[in-house]
């Protein structure tokens, strides 16, 4: 079944259409904010702390301000009168939150390492970063916090005026004897702790901005590599203290984000402060190292989670206590980034009674916030992770438990004990088709026989069913959760004299392929060619309303909005030919670009013809205002919930503990697919970076609060090479929440994936007895767990 | 990541390469940068002078010479890897030269500049010490030949003086069953260890990683020469090392490794 309404003959959506962003992108030609040419501008460098927690006793920029090209060399105290306002934090979670003042340089004790200490404007970028090195800082060290439990135990303290390290505590627990209850009489408890470690985002095109001055009225250009130009314009204007309508953001070309360029940053702050100060345009480009430090981390959680369950393994009750790392200071989301999992701990399965606390710690370490899946990964990983412990409890197979404990699809929507409905879904039918399409049966035959011939080489297979929330949001209920903005989109479309057509949407893409898949919407839904129609976004002076990218939200929400805007003018037009034809216009049909009267086909006009009518203006209905324009800003009420299954088959080598990812297979449901080719490259590379985070990546620091692996080289990102090519499904139950019956899929992939590889690991050292592997699974970790249970075996 | 600034000079022979490195004092040669330039990003090395002999053409061939074949110092790994006369006399070296970094690394990265960076954690500084091949050095006094066993001294240190070239590389042939085991976690990377055997009558292993400079693993070939079984003589691949501790791997896992590495090398080798 689909939504959709049509106005084509043929359909466009649903075609794999390719990509008309591509062609740029592929030949080098896209321009990314380091490519803009701008004259008369300063280089703007920052050297950061190499302290994660000390004192600035002295900073000496004498020498460095004499060098060759350098404009000028500021410390934290010397720009303590430019600021107008603290960086912001947009989710106050509690009302006794605690956050204290962050300012774009430091000027009395720096947090974390990477923390801005000086600031250097030059005329070109090589005499600006060698100038840092010519800056001496004197520091005094002071207590450095680096583990979550050390944080919790408030020995030593990042924010000592703050008395604590926790910023807040936030329990969702709608009732709680219900949930003592479940426990009291359960016939299987199953109490897990997993490590979310930390991760570097490693979008491809590093962060950078350039601001530039228009030459009188003060007004400023904002080129940023962001994910929210709408969302950053609002946020600098208050906290540079420049009127918001004397800014005009631009997100030029955007090489990803991943929720890193979800924020709003001390050097874009910065930047724009000192373009005001100087007068002069300031860009600054991130290093990949520089990165590492001063760009948010993703992750960073400990959890403890509890299952009560029936002597059947049906779920009675789950319990979920929380850590969260918030690093050195709450940035844009911070503290709201847990708990976007904090409703979804009990996965696809119908549980009565549920229980989530999370307290958020401040470390000295880099600030966290979104990353691509921001506390749904974390909150599927706990529950799938803790499903197949309670598959083995009970005694039978992980796919078994689940199939008990499904939410029924009768049962939808569906009331969640969190307090969540849950739009659409029909779970079992996509389990069964992964578990043919992988051929389960016969690789639990094949794990057998390998067992009974002793092999060193173990199979595995893991399962990861998994739920999410996405199309944030409903903007009361983001008002009900103290975030500090809505959740709406904006779309304008604008069918132009020539019939060529113009679509404005306030979402933000970087990398996505929004301008293809808005286009072949509103395609379909006028009759005329793709090409005809141009997709317009990421400037604020061209798109004025928008509330961005992120959370799977652009296409159910922004994509929504632009269909009922195409809608809204189609309406129009449709009086216009009403009035030409002389008929009424309820008697208009419309189809491939024309009106025509039902009944005698002959009797049309085409949207073309009323297009330029509209533009004259020389006989319009009386009243009508003159153009084609429409425009829709959609509040939509509800979320969506796309969810699926995802199948990992491993290899582990029980000699050297190497984990080789055989086969992978994901069955998916974002609902109705406007383009399926984007859809799969969205679930790829999603799958690509869950996996890299189940065996590759984690931001490893020392007890001394140093990041220790900056570089690629340390960093262990992974590449096609060492992926097998991923064998995906879908299933389609259409959302109900929105026109175009969509769901989302930004995220899935890394939401879904984690936990199935580490299932597959787990069930291949099952012989060992090992039940559990923290993340990265790196082959020394898995080596060092298969000789411990040996030497426990002896 | 920006490197210190450096003077350039464009060395137009082997020659001019040598009297500039005799004239200046902090300078240095650049075959194909892959090593060199990343340290100097990371401002872990800043010459005063670079020194680019990427256009010495004359310095890139594989020739047969009788019982050796000679390759010259700026013959590219892309190049090593698919010459039709190594395959069929040294196959082992266009193997490993297919396993360093990626494509891109292969069409720069020269196997000259491999051995005279010197690098413990390289896989061809490995494969020609197993393969007992000898280096020819270009001085201001002229050339001199080094065995490999001699060549390696320290942490990215070799016998090369500041002011000498290396020229060719003279690797003996073999009939005899060889291995290259690689492991590490991102087929880009360096090894974690690695281990390249080489039977030619009586067996050379080297090993990759496990220590500052490539290393042979004598005490396996001993045991081997002694008539020890395979699985014995693996057991002892790491005696006398002292593998290094990073962020991939932990010495005492290295140490497993070695073993796990040379046994299923020797399996391979003597097969
Ligand atoms: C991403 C990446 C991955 C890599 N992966 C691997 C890998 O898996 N395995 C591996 O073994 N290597 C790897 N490398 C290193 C690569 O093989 C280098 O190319 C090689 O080690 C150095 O060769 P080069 O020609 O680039 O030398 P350069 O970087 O130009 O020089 C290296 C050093 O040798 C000196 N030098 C160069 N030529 C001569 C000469 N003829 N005589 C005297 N001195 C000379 C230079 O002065 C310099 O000190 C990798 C490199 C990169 C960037």
């Amino acid at each position: 079944m689909t939504i959709l309404e049509t106005g084509s003959s043929e359909r466009v959506t649903g075609k794999r259409l390719l990509r008309r962003e591509d062609p740029e992108l592929l030949t080098g030609e896209a321009k990314f904010v380091d490519d803009i040419v701008q004259q008369n501008a300063l280089y703007m460098a920052i050297l950061r702390s190499p302290m994660a927690h000390a004192r600035i006793v002295a900073v000496d920029t004498a020498i460095a301000k004499r060098m060759p090209d350098v404009f000028a060399v500021m410390t934290g105290e010397e720009l303590k009168s430019d600021w107008f306002a603290p960086m912001p934090c947009a989710w106050p979670v509690t009302g006794e939150m605690k956050n204290p003042p962050h300012y774009p340089v430091a000027a009395d004790v720096v947090k974390y390492v990477g923390d801005a200490v000086a600031v250097v404007l030059a005329s070109n970028k090589v005499a600006a970063i060698d100038a840092l090195a010519a800056i001496d800082v004197k520091y005094e060290a002071l207590p450095v916090i680096v583990a979550l439990e050390d944080a919790l135990a408030d020995k030593e303290l990042v924010h000592p005026e703050l008395g604590t390290n926790t910023s807040y505590v936030w329990k969702l627990e709608p009732d709680k004897s219900k949930v003592d209850q479940a426990f009291a009489s359960a016939a299987h408890v199953v109490k897990s702790r997993f490590v979310q470690q930390r991760l570097l985002p490693s979008a491809m095109e590093p962060r950078g901005v350039l601001v530039v001055p228009q030459p009188y009225g003060s007004e400023y250009t904002i080129y940023s590599s962001t994910q929210i130009p709408h969302i950053l314009k609002i946020m600098l204007s208050l906290t540079v203290g420049v009127s918001e309508a004397k800014l005009r953001v631009i997100a030029p070309a955007v090489g990803g984000g991943f929720g890193s360029k979800l924020n709003v940053y001390s050097e874009e702050v910065l930047a724009l402060t000192l373009a005001r100060k100087f007068h002069r345009p300031v860009r600054w480009t991130e290093e990949r190292s520089e990165g590492a430090l001063a760009t948010i981390h993703g992750r960073g959680q400990i959890q403890e989670i509890e299952l009560a369950a029936e002597a059947d393994g049906r779920l009675m009750a789950v319990k979920v206590n929380l850590i969260a790392d918030m690093g050195g200071y709450l940035q844009l989301l911070t503290p709201g980034v847990p708990l976007l999992g904090g409703f979804l701990y009990h996965g696809l399965y119908d549980v009565p009674a549920y229980s989530f606390t999370c307290t958020g710690v401040f470390t000295n370490k880099t600030p966290t916030d979104a990353y691509r899946g921001a506390g749904r990964p974390e909150a599927t990983f706990a529950i799938e992770r803790s499903m197949d412990s309670l598959a083995r409890k009970v005694g039978i197979d992980p796919a078994e438990i689940r199939r008990r404990n499904f939410i029924p699809p009768e049962k939808f929507p569906y009331s969640s004990a969190p307090g969540l409905v849950f739009d659409s879904g029909n779970y079992l039918p996509n389990l069964e088709q992964g578990l043919e399409k992988v051929g389960y049966a016969q690789i639990r035959a094949e794990q057998q026989i390998r067992r009974s011939r002793g092999s060193k080489k173990h199979l595995g297979v893991g399962l990861s069913c998994y739920v999410e929330m996405c199309g944030l949001a409903p903007s009361k209920v983001l008002g009900s959760l103290s975030y500090s903005a809505g959740g709406w989109e904006s779309a304008t479309i604008r069918i132009l004299p020539t019939s060529k057509v113009q679509v404005v949407t306030g979402t933000a893409p970087h990398g996505q392929g929004h301008e293809t898949s808005w286009s072949m919407i509103v395609a379909d839904r006028l009759g005329i060619s793709p090409e005809d129609i141009e997709v317009l976004h990421s400037d604020t002076a061209i798109a004025p309303y928008g509330l961005d990218t992120y959370g799977s939200r652009s296409l159910a929400v922004g994509g929504s909005a632009v269909y009922l805007a195409t809608d809204k003018v189609l309406e129009k037009a449709k009086l216009i030919a009403a009035h030409h034809l002389e008929v009424a216009a309820e008697d208009l049909s419309y189809k491939d670009g024309s009106f025509a009267v039902k009944g005698s086909p002959d009797k049309a006009m085409a949207l073309s013809s009323v297009a330029f009518e509209a533009f004259t203006a020389h006989n319009l209905p009386e009243g009508l205002e003159p153009n084609l324009e429409a425009t829709v800003t959609w509040d939509p009420p509800n979320f969506t919930f796309p969810f699926g299954t995802h199948i990992a088959v491993v290899e582990v080598d029980e000699e050297t503990g190497a984990t080789e990812l055989l086969r992978y297979v994901s069955i998916d449901d974002v609902g109705n697919q406007i383009n399926p080719m984007i859809v799969e490259g969205q679930i790829e590379g999603g799958i690509a970076q869950g996996v890299a985070q189940a065996l590759f990546e984690e931001a490893i620091y020392d007890g001394s609060g140093n990041l220790l692996n900056t570089t690629f080289l340390e960093y262990l990102v992974p590449s096609a090479s060492e992926f097998p090519s991923f064998e995906l499904g879908n299933t389609v139950t259409p959302s109900p929440t929105n026109p175009l019956g969509v769901k989302g899929v930004g995220e899935a992939g890394c939401i879904a994936s984690p936990p199935a590889v580490i299932n597959a690991i787990v069930d291949a050292l099952s012989v060992f007895g090992i039940e559990h592997i923290e993340m990265p699974a790196s082959p020394e970790k898995v080596w060092s767990a298969i000789s411990f249970s040996r030497g426990n075996s002896r | 990541m920006f490197p210190a600034s450096f003077d350039y000079a464009k060395a137009t022979s082997v020659a001019d390469a040598i009297s500039i490195l005799s004239s200046v004092d902090d300078a240095k040669l650049l075959a194909g940068g892959h090593s060199l330039l990343p340290l100097m990003k990371l401002r872990l090395a800043s010459p005063g002078m670079i020194v680019d002999i990427g256009s010495l053409t004359d310095l890139s061939y594989i020739e047969d010479k009788g019982d050796y074949v000679a390759v010259g110092a700026l013959t590219r790994h892309h190049d090593v890897q698919n010459s039709r006369l190594l395959k069929s006399v040294v196959p082992i070296l266009p193997y490993v030269a297919s396993r360093v970094g990626d494509p891109a690394v292969r069409h720069r990265g020269t196997i000259g500049g491999s051995i005279s960076h010197g690098d413990g954690a390289s896989d061809l500084p490995a494969a020609v010490l197993a393969l007992d091949a000898k280096f020819v050095l270009m001085g201001p006094k002229g050339e001199r030949v080094v065995p490999a066993s001699e060549f390696f001294v320290g942490f990215l240190e070799t016998v090369l003086s500041s002011d000498e070239l290396l020229t060719e590389i003279r690797v003996p042939k073999f009939s005899g069953g060889w291995s290259f085991q690689k492991f590490n976690r991102r087929a880009q990377d360096w090894a974690i260890v690695g281990v390249a055997a080489v039977n030619n009558g009586h067996t050379r292993i080297s090993l990759v990683n496990m220590g500052p400079t490539p290393l042979r693993a004598t005490a396996v070939e001993a045991a081997l020469a002694d008539g020890a079984s395979i699985e014995v003589a693996s057991g002892r691949a790491s005696d006398g090392l002292d593998p290094p501790s990073d962020l991939n791997a932990s010495s005492e896992y290295r140490r497993h490794l070695a073993e796990v590495l040379v046994k299923r090398a020797l399996a391979e080798a003597l097969r």
